[in-house]
């Protein structure tokens, strides 16, 4: 028998996930326009690499990543790209950033698909081969694969464990994944399990899903992989990784580490399978699982294009009339989408169209009468309540004092909250603003260094100027002296004031052009001073080709900044 | 009566003893206050409040000018000196504006390095006679290249809300009354 | 403007929480009523009408919506629980005085639900308690078998002939008969034999209103509406102090058994000093906060001036809460292998 931890807290929300597995998936039909943002991954945007007008074929590359964490973005179908501009994201916030749209031509015409040699390739070419295949994380989190497929230096990898927790309410992509592409997703876990060397590799499904659990390990049998297929127990939120990780090794990861510091690594079950398909076939993130639920008439699983605006997905599950909106994800993390023309990017699990029959609106927050209930719901060890008040009072000091950024948003405080507070929201408030502030504070240091790197420039420059007026009007006056000196005897009678007037003058201009040739010289950095023996001669080599071609006289240049 | 007034005494030479010796035991070099002050106010050095840039401000404040003269930093600058001081806030002695960036036009740009000199914090690049151009991310927004430009080729444009900088809002929701039951 | 995730609640609110606790309130209230008289119905009428007036008042002042506010129940269980501290048969201004003292004072004047640092109850009692403690020490006599009309004449100063109808509460009766009795060394065995006072455990009758308040308070706990720690420690806290003390003479001390049965300990333990608000929030805190309450209220019953200690324990450990609180924050997940 495994032995499984607990963690503290969760919560039972109803889990309203039958529905949604009665019938096997089926692949959505494709929409008349595809919109594929750019930006689906965490980390670097990639970089548009197709223009309106070219046509694209099925799994080709039109967003090149940009830097280490970051993820290609491909042509879910072939067609001509219509447009590359701002629309609006599948994002909470209802702004736009960069999309291509492509108008698909129905024919499917794939690029040339080449699978990856993973077994004899060196692990970092298998890991730019995932992230040439644009996958992210699957679970919603959408970071880039390759960049968790290290193990941290020192550290030995323990144990490697992919995610089939599905906690949340309503969605069952993963469900319908695991009964009907467990062997893929065993072949990618062996995939991740060769780059990464652990020691073991366990496979946690909540025993709300019995036939995923029997498919798994019937898939493990047959590949022959000593892979451990383990039931947890439902409880929101076991399919975080942090909790599915703590009930699976008794380990904590704690806030700002990685889990890898602990020597584990955790991955969605839908991301290891998109991770064989793309080594295995050559096929890129071009489509996935999402769970099309909530008040339609034939709540189901679809795989569906990425890209695929969400009204067109909708309508495949028939949404009653009663529906008002769309939420994306599941009910305890999801967002309402801002509209339904936003399209399903690679995070999208699940679409749940809303009713208000179905999701009352919140009933009205009451104060908060310190009950705990939060505290005790948090499967983090948080102390909601606490956070709450400073957070309502915009101390954010003090929320970070009761350690604001380990909480993971998972909403099991504003679940049980008998007052009705919508605490996650108050919390997701305070982290951006102190986000924000954090970023005005380090561009208001930076400003204030260059500032004063500005100030000490012009400082020095004055004190230099000021000096070679002194250094020139010197010698002026020694010159003066001098000639004074020499022709003193004979011009006894010239007017001293009218000298004196004369040289101020001269100094006056001779200063000008010192400036002049300062300003030059400060604007023209010379890489002509301090030469060593060869390169002179070889520059005195070059002047004397010069010479006998005619071009300019050496003796012009007679500019010397080292005077 | 004698002896008490002695006894006063001395405790008063043993205290204000051991008032100096602390003085000079435990002398903070500098003054602590206007780095304080100084790391409140937002570093534009825009000199909106009149001082020429932000710490001869900050020292200004510690002399006691008043709080409320620096417009970037906004209503909740003016609120945090004054939870640093100890001061009554005061409404800002200006408007509040949206956070800008500076913007050249490049087509009406002649090259005249004015703007250059103008920028207290070195975000604009550019040589003589070449199209100057404002790093975004390093412009605080301080407007002091504005005037200096001859051909009126640099706008203000405030900064754009996007997916990256947007932030969540704080929920405040009515209370409202429900909606009285149907009586059955 | 809409709101974020999640979009699905628990059923439940403020309402159906006070609502609990007032439901476990039942079992005890029937068992005093039984015992005493339906003295306590009429003052857990006045009580609550009390209670409502005055929150309804303070509400409409303060410019808030009165149905939300009202429906919640808190202000309801304020009010039975100051009837269930009070005598039962004090005049009726007394408690009306009481409970307005409660509401206005120590909780809307605070910013109402969920702001008061007070427990609101408690409060009260100690006021009046302070105020008139001649009529906050005439409990009924146990022998002593009146209609609900004579109990209304009696509570509303109809009747005159108070004094001869009441007598000291068990506690008081013990200690002031070991005081009265030193020379003639009185003991604590001889005191409780007499039967006119004292039941098998505690106060005669009180002892089984008492494990009414116990059984609707395991309830609560069974129902997870409060936590085991704050009875829990607040009970072992007693027990622990009075069995010490009952060991070391139990000519002088009572013991264990009568201190838990006797007084507010467990009205005090199960109803009142878990009062959310007004505890300290975390596990440990809670611990503390409850052990603090037994101890304080042990003390002061026993070699204080006032017949019982709960409510000034309690209103002690109040202030400390806050403290107590931020002194025990649990650690948080993953703690161990933070830097």
């Amino acid at each position: 028998m495994f032995q499984l931890f607990k963690f503290n807290g969760g919560v039972k929300p109803p889990g309203n996930k039958a529905q949604s597995v009665g019938q096997p998936s089926a692949t959505a039909p494709l929409p008349a326009r595809l919109v594929v943002p750019l930006h689906q991954n965490i980390g670097g945007t990639p970089r548009p690499v197709v223009k309106a007008g070219d046509r694209v074929l099925k799994g080709q590359l039109i967003g090149e990543a940009d830097g280490w964490i970051s993820a290609a973005v491909h042509a879910p179908t072939s067609g001509m790209v219509r447009d590359i501009g701002a629309y609006v994201q599948p994002h909470p916030s209802g702004l736009s950033a960069v999309s291509v749209v492509i108008e698909p031509d129905g024919r499917e015409e794939w690029i040339e698909r080449q699978p990856v040699d993973y077994r004899n390739l060196p692990t970092d070419a298998v890991q730019t081969a995932i992230r040439q295949a644009g996958i992210v994380g699957l679970g919603g989190a959408a970071f880039p694969t390759h960049g968790k497929t290290t193990p941290a230096k020192g550290v030995p990898m323990e144990e490697l464990i992919i995610n089939g927790g599905e906690c949340e309410p309503y969605i069952t992509c993963d469900d319908i994944l695991m009964r009907e592409q467990g062997e893929g997703i065993v072949r990618g876990t062996a995939i991740i399990r060769d780059l990464m060397q652990p020691k073991k590799v366990l496979i946690g499904i909540e025993d709300n899903k019995p036939e995923a659990i029997a498919a798994m390990r019937a898939a493990v049998a047959a590949c022959g992989e000593n892979f451990d297929v383990v039931a947890v127990p439902a409880l929101y939120p076991a399919g975080s990784a942090k909790q599915l990780t703590r009930m699976l090794t008794g380990k904590e990861v704690p806030v700002g580490k990685r889990s890898t510091d602990i020597g584990t690594q955790c991955f969605n079950v839908g991301t290891v399978y998109a991770v064989w398909r793309a080594l295995a076939l050559g096929e890129p993130l071009i489509d996935r699982m999402i769970t099309v639920t909530g008040n339609v008439e034939h709540p189901r699983n679809w795989r569906a294009p990425i890209g695929m605006p969400i009204a067109d997905l909708l309508a495949l599950g028939g949404p009653k009339a009663d529906t008002d909106g769309v939420i994306l994800g599941g009910p305890m993390m999801g967002f309402v989408a801002p509209d339904l023309t936003v399209s399903t990017v690679k995070a999208t699990n699940c679409l749940i169209a809303r009713s208000r029959t179905l999701f009352p609106p919140a009933p009205p927050e009451m104060p908060c009468i310190r009950c705990g209930e939060c505290a005790r719901a948090c499967p983090q060890d948080l102390q909601p309540f606490e956070m709450y008040w400073f957070s309502r009072a915009r101390n954010f000091g003090k929320t970070q004092e009761y350690h604001i950024f380990d909480c993971i948003e998972c909403g099991c405080c504003s679940f049980v909250c008998p007052s009705r507070i919508p605490l996650v929201q108050y919390f997701r408030f305070a982290k951006s603003e102190i986000w924000a502030r954090e970023g005005d504070k380090k561009a208001a240091n930076s400003a204030k260094e260059r500032f004063e790197y500005k100030k000490a420039r012009e400082e020095r420059e004055k004190a230099e100027k000021a000096e070679k007026l002194a250094k020139a009007a010197a010698a002026q006056a020694a010159k003066k002296a001098a000639e004074a000196a020499a022709t003193g005897d004979s011009l006894p009678v010239t007017t001293p004031t009218a000298d004196d007037a004369e040289a101020a003058k001269k100094a006056a201009i001779a200063a000008a052009m010192e400036r002049a040739k300062a300003q030059r010289a400060a604007v023209q950095p010379r890489n002509t001073d301090a030469l060593n023996a060869d390169q002179q001669h070889a520059i005195d080599a070059v002047e004397a080709r010069r010479l006998q071609a005619g071009l300019e006289t050496p003796a012009a240049d007679n500019e010397n900044p080292s005077s | 009566m004698l002896i008490a007034i002695a006894i006063m005494a001395l405790g008063a030479v043993i205290l204000g003893a051991m008032l100096g010796w602390a003085s000079i035991r435990f002398k903070v070099e500098g003054d602590p206050l206007v780095e304080k002050i100084d790391s409140v106010l937002p570093q534009t050095q825009c000199g909106q409040c009149g001082y020429p840039g932000c710490r001869p401000y900050a020292e200004a404040i510690a002399k006691g000018e008043e709080i409320n003269l620096c417009p970037p930093g906004g209503a909740e600058g003016v609120q945090k000196l004054a939870d640093l001081l100890g001061r009554e806030v005061k409404a800002l002695d200006a408007e509040e504006k949206p956070k800008q960036v500076a913007l050249i036009d490049e087509n009406t740009c002649i090259g005249c390095t004015l703007c250059i000199q103008a920028c207290p914090v070195d975000a604009i690049v550019g040589a003589a006679k070449q199209l100057h151009t404002v790093v975004a991310k390093l412009c605080t927004g301080c407007e002091l290249c504005v005037p200096p430009c001859p051909v009126e080729c640099i706008r203000m444009e405030a900064i754009p809300e996007t997916i990256d900088n947007w932030k969540w809002k704080h929920p405040v929701i009515a209370i409202q009354p429900v909606p009285a039951r149907k009586v059955a | 403007m809409t709101l974020s995730s999640p979009y699905v609640l628990k059923e439940t609110s403020v309402t159906w929480v006070m609502t609990q606790v007032c439901l476990a309130l039942l079992p005890g209230i029937a068992v005093y009523t039984w015992v005493i008289g339906p003295a306590i119905l009429i003052q857990l009428a006045l009580a609550s009408l009390a209670a409502l007036a005055g929150e309804a008042a303070m509400l409409k002042i303060r410019g808030k919506p009165l149905n939300l506010f009202l429906t919640d129940g808190s202000a309801l269980l304020t009010g039975w629980l100051i009837a269930l501290t009070f005598p039962p048969l004090s005049p009726w201004w007394l408690i009306v005085v009481g409970t307005l003292f409660a509401i206005v004072v120590a909780k809307q004047l605070y910013g109402g639900l969920g702001q008061n640092p007070f427990n609101p109850a408690m409060i009260a009692f100690a006021a009046s308690i302070v105020s008139f403690p001649a009529l906050m020490s005439q409990w009924p006599s146990q022998d002593m078998h009146l209609g609900l009309v004579e109990h209304l004449r009696i509570v509303f100063g109809l009747s005159p002939h108070l004094d001869s109808l009441t007598a000291a509460t068990p506690l008081d009766a013990l200690k002031t008969g070991l005081k009265l009795g030193e020379e003639a060394g009185a003991s604590v065995a001889g005191l409780l034999a007499n039967a006119q006072t004292f039941g098998h455990v505690g106060g005669r009758g009180w002892e089984w209103i008492t494990l009414a308040y116990l059984i609707g308070g395991l309830w609560l706990c069974l129902r997870r509406i409060i936590t085991w720690h704050v009875p829990a420690s607040f009970l072992a806290a007693v027990v622990v102090l009075s069995g010490a003390l009952w060991l070391y003479d139990p000519r002088e001390f009572a013991n264990p058994l009568f201190h838990l049965f006797s007084g507010g300990v467990m009205l005090g333990a199960f109803f009142i000093a878990t009062d959310p608000v007004t505890c300290a929030s975390t596990p440990r805190g809670k611990l503390i906060f409850g052990a603090g309450c037994g101890l304080l209220a042990y003390v002061i019953r026993v070699f204080g001036g006032y017949p019982d200690g709960v409510a000034f324990a309690v209103l002690f450990l109040n202030i400390c809460a806050p403290l107590i609180s931020l002194l025990t924050q649990p650690p948080v997940f993953g703690a161990k292998g933070r830097n």
